[in-house]
């Protein structure tokens, strides 16, 4: 086996131009690869069949010299997006046995541009949650350990089995998710690359909704450069969705040129917060000194509302994700409740939802319900409405002063154990969103970068913050951070 | 503001998920630490600000009002837990 599975998307892509190898060569390594996956607990769809057919079909076109990026390329796709005819069950009961009768827009255009589709990957339910333990799947588990111990550890969440997936070389990318930090976590914990671009960028049609003002969709990848040539066909116009914009894509891939010389990179003063162990703080002071040693100009910037974006959060995730999940009721698709005589609609609802939705997510839904009621209406919702405000406001000023990108850690931590936070308080859990939540919030588009290895041998990521449709230089950046950390690390197989 | 078993029983009927009396005390409790970290919103000065409506300002685009999709019910009731005759099958409504 010539373990073609290892390789990059640019890698692949320059390969199989070249006649070096083929597609299906290629999707057979990350079949092969995704059956001995077992204990990761990834892909939890597997479509060998499509994969192979798409595959030489990809052939054909590389062949006839009609070869775009993505041609031939192996992916696996978050459970969260609808794929035609194959199980999209957004890693809840309640969608048990749902098979789309339509593609998501993101998944068609990468199928329109050659790539081949492995399977389905696993993922917090309805993508709510930091650690991968809520899935209707069961846990994800990442393929990294810390040295000499073989504790199971989580992959992150919610976009946990794309990044265990991309993390073990079972495929060459996946798509993600992130509405509160859902990629950025996820591949800080695994050593990859992730990035969430600016709202609006990808469509959300056919990616089953969370909170809807902060959802997008991203790729998450083994390089900079296979996020560049991946987000690029994930984005663009659709006219089914009305949030999506009408903006000409760029050459994200062609963008990538080292050079960052007068670019002035922002380090958040708030962001170094009690807590953050120095570990994280060197990653970020090497981070900033690489930055600066390739020509930027650093400058330290006050987000002054960053403390009060999670509560913010966890009052408009919940509303809009109550709001959204309303449509699982038992009648058109998905789990309905076996009703005992003499019961009506109403206990058909509410059985079918509580038999149907995990614990995570009926409390999330409770508060999302509770901060829309009568009467709290204004002293939540619309208080955290005018927060969120305030904070897309911090980042508008700062970038005013000339700031063209910013520079934090992606997480507090590495990778914890799992099961490590199932006695702790909710808000514990919350914290490991607490440097990603506000790119969210404000829009704005952000990639996690791997950037080195803590004292156990665990990765740990940086984020680069960028302005509005600014994903080339924010790629640009995290190029220069992957070029000068020259992390390879890749976990040693015990699965 | 703290949430007690009879306002956790109440939300849970609004929301449509049957709760257990036995388990609404942990749900409240777990409830009441949610918001108590919400809470802190109120040290925000929030005179004269906006509600966000949009994160990224731009204008809707517009299009005819017409139909362009359709025509085909049995790809919408596939999915279906009862179907019957081309429509949703429900328990009784109206008596």
């Amino acid at each position: 086996m010539a373990d073609l599975n290892k390789l990059t998307i640019s890698e692949a892509r320059d390969r199989m131009r070249a006649g070096d190898i083929t597609s299906v060569d290629l999707t057979r390594d990350c079949l092969s690869a995704i059956e001995g996956s077992g204990a990761l607990n990834a892909f939890v769809h597997n479509t060998p069949d499509i994969a192979l057919a798409q595959a030489e079909a990809a052939d054909a076109r590389i062949k006839a010299g009609d070869a775009p990026a993505m041609c031939g390329i192996p992916l696996g796709i978050k459970d969260l997006f609808c794929t035609k005819g194959v199980a999209s069950q957004a890693g809840s009961a309640i969608l048990e046995g749902f098979k789309p009768e339509y593609e998501s827009t993101i998944s068609q255009s990468l199928w329109d541009s050659g790539a081949v589709m492995l399977g389905k990957l696993n993922m917090d339910e309805f993508a709510m949650g930091s650690s991968n333990e809520t899935s209707t799947y069961g846990d994800v588990v990442n393929p990294w350990r810390r040295t000499g111990d073989d504790a199971a550890l989580t992959p992150g969440g919610s976009s946990g089995g794309s990044a265990s997936a991309v993390a073990a070389d079972l495929c060459l990318g996946a798509t993600g998710t992130d509405t509160g930090g859902s990629i950025r976590q996820p591949a800080a914990f695994t050593g990859i690359t992730g990035i969430k671009p600016t709202y609006g960028r990808c469509s959300r049609w056919g990616v089953i909704g969370f909170a809807s003002s902060l959802d997008q969709a991203g790729p998450m990848t083994k390089s900079v450069r296979d996020a560049a040539i991946m987000l690029e066909v994930m984005c663009g116009h659709d006219e089914k969705d009305s949030t999506s914009v009408d903006l000409a894509v760029p050459d994200f891939e062609a963008m990538i040129t080292n050079d960052i010389r007068g670019q002035k990179i922002g380090i958040p003063v708030e962001y170094r917060m009690d807590g953050i162990s120095d570990e994280i703080a060197k990653l970020w002071d090497d981070g900033t000194a690489m930055l600066k040693d390739a020509g930027a100009e650093i400058v330290e910037i006050s987000l002054p509302h960053f403390k009060y974006a999670l509560p913010a959060y966890y009052v408009i995730a919940p509303a809009e994700a109550s709001s959204n999940l309303a449509r699982y009721d038992g009648v058109r698709y998905g789990h309905r409740a076996k009703l005992e005589a003499g019961e009506g609609i109403d206990e058909m609802y509410m059985r079918t939802r509580a038999e149907g939705f995990g614990y995570n997510v009926q409390r999330r839904l409770m508060i999302g319900t509770y901060v829309l009621s009568a009467g709290f209406y204004d002293a939540y919702y619309n208080r955290a409405r005018r927060v969120r405000t305030l904070i897309k406001k911090d980042f508008e000023d700062a970038f005013a002063t000339g700031v063209h990108a910013i520079l934090t850690p992606a997480t507090p931590s590495a990778a914890f154990g799992l099961g490590d936070m199932t006695d702790a308080d909710p808000v514990q859990m919350f914290l490991n969103d607490v440097f990603t939540v506000t790119v969210n919030l404000a829009g704005l588009p952000a990639v996690s970068v791997p950037a080195g290895l803590d004292k156990q041998g665990l990765p740990l990521g940086l984020q680069l913050i960028g302005r509005p449709w600014e994903e080339g230089e924010l790629l640009n950046l995290a190029h220069v951070i992957e070029d000068r950390t020259g992390f390879v690390a890749k976990p040693e197989k015990w699965w | 503001m703290s949430i007690d078993l009879e306002t956790a029983r109440k939300v849970a009927n609004l929301a449509r998920i049957k709760v257990d009396e036995d388990r609404l005390p942990a749900m409240a409790e777990s409830f009441n630490t949610i918001l108590g970290f919400i809470e802190e919103l109120n040290e925000v000065d929030i005179e004269g600000v906006e509600p966000m409506v949009s994160v990224m300002p731009m204008r809707l685009k517009r299009r005819k009002d017409v139909v362009t999709d359709g025509g085909y019910p049995e790809k919408i009731m596939a999915n279906a837990p009862d179907a019957r005759e081309g429509f949703f099958a429900v328990p009784k409504v109206v008596e």
